[in-house]
């Protein structure tokens, strides 16, 4: 879609509906949406990375009780809600494939899947969650942790203390993480309606994509978290 | 000109390949390899990313300014990491007795 810039697209030639009236046509607009998301997603990156950064200090600093604590977290839950996210990124790129070929249906069948996948994920997170709660294994008055090995079995104030900030970064972290992909389930719902009402199509669906670099954003996200948190010393069980 | 479609297949063998490597992190977490337990776990991690970041989010078929853009997410991130550990893996070495030993 070549244009002379004496010659104004909106005003001369037919265009299609969604062009905003900044943009000379669809690919510029595209091309300045998804540079705007990922200036949006470097800020993500870096705000993730701050706790990331401060994993890493703590857990050099009581490799010992990093690795007893994350003992008590429920590996194939954490399995399954990674699949389950990895599924879910799946059905979202699906969608943006179905606006390609203009399925509009296919568009809110593949969004309705990603927020039921997503909305599962949260399910499997609240169990476990609850099952922290149960344990005593929240950080604050009623925090208390024992071990579950075989060479360590008194409980020890200093092992203790050094456990409590494994979970409080375990809370931080899925919690945070929780809380964005509340917010994209809320935003995907929104997309969903709208295209149901078919306003994506082959031509335009940036909302799709960039939905689609947030939801992918967050899925890279746990992708971390996983190994992190549920696997560090697994062996030494 | 027009976006690139990629076809179902590929999508559906990113998605294979994703599932597969987690069942790998899961495997190699049981074996005890010392530190490179955790090699194995963060190399894992980032060929997921990688997998997804090019595939998933279309990357490979960005402009080189949005590509940029992301690599320098990625950058600062490791200049925070990076600059971080060295710090406390280089405390009381310079000057032992602020350390108080």
């Amino acid at each position: 879609m070549a244009s002379s810039p004496l010659v104004d697209p909106h005003a001369t030639q037919a265009h299609h509906r969604a062009l905003a009236h900044q943009f000379d046509s669809l690919d510029q607009q595209k091309e300045s949406s998804t540079l705007g998301m990922w200036l949006f997603l470097v800020t993500e990156i870096m705000f993730f990375g701050g706790l990331f950064t401060a994993y890493v200090i703590y857990r050099t600093l009581y490799p010992q009780a990093f690795a007893l604590a994350s003992h008590t977290l429920n590996v194939p839950l954490g399995g399954a809600n990674t699949a389950i996210l990895i599924g879910s990124s799946l059905t979202m790129v699906l969608a943006i494939w179905a606006a390609q070929v203009n399925w509009r249906k296919g568009i809110a069948l593949f969004l309705l899947a990603t927020i039921a996948l997503g909305a599962t994920f949260l399910g499997i997170k609240s169990v476990e969650y609850r099952e922290k709660f149960e344990t005593h294994h929240v950080p604050g008055p009623s925090f208390h942790f024992v071990p579950e090995s075989e060479h360590v079995k008194v409980t020890d104030p200093q092992l203790e203390r050094h456990a409590s900030i494994f979970f409080s970064l375990y809370f931080i972290m899925t919690g945070l993480h929780a809380l964005h992909m509340i917010i994209g389930i809320g935003i995907l719902a929104v997309l969903t309606v709208l295209a149901w009402k078919g306003k994506y199509d082959s031509e335009y669906h940036n909302p799709l994509e960039m939905t689609g670099l947030y939801w992918h954003f967050v899925d890279i996200v746990w992708i971390f978290l996983f190994p992190l948190l549920y696997l560090l010393g697994a062996h030494a069980r | 000109m027009a976006e690139h479609v990629t076809s179902r297949k590929v999508y559906f063998l990113v998605f294979a390949a994703l599932l597969a490597l987690t069942l790998a992190t899961v495997l190699v977490a049981e074996v005890d390899l010392g530190v490179f337990n955790d090699v194995a776990a963060l190399t894992i991690a980032v060929t997921k990313a990688l997998l997804v970041l090019l595939f998933f989010m279309h990357v490979r078929h960005s402009t080189r300014m949005t590509a940029l853009t992301a690599v320098a997410g990625f950058f600062w991130l490791a200049l925070l990491i990076g600059l971080t550990m060295a710090d406390y893996a280089s405390r009381g070495q310079i000057l032992p007795y602020v350390a108080g030993k």
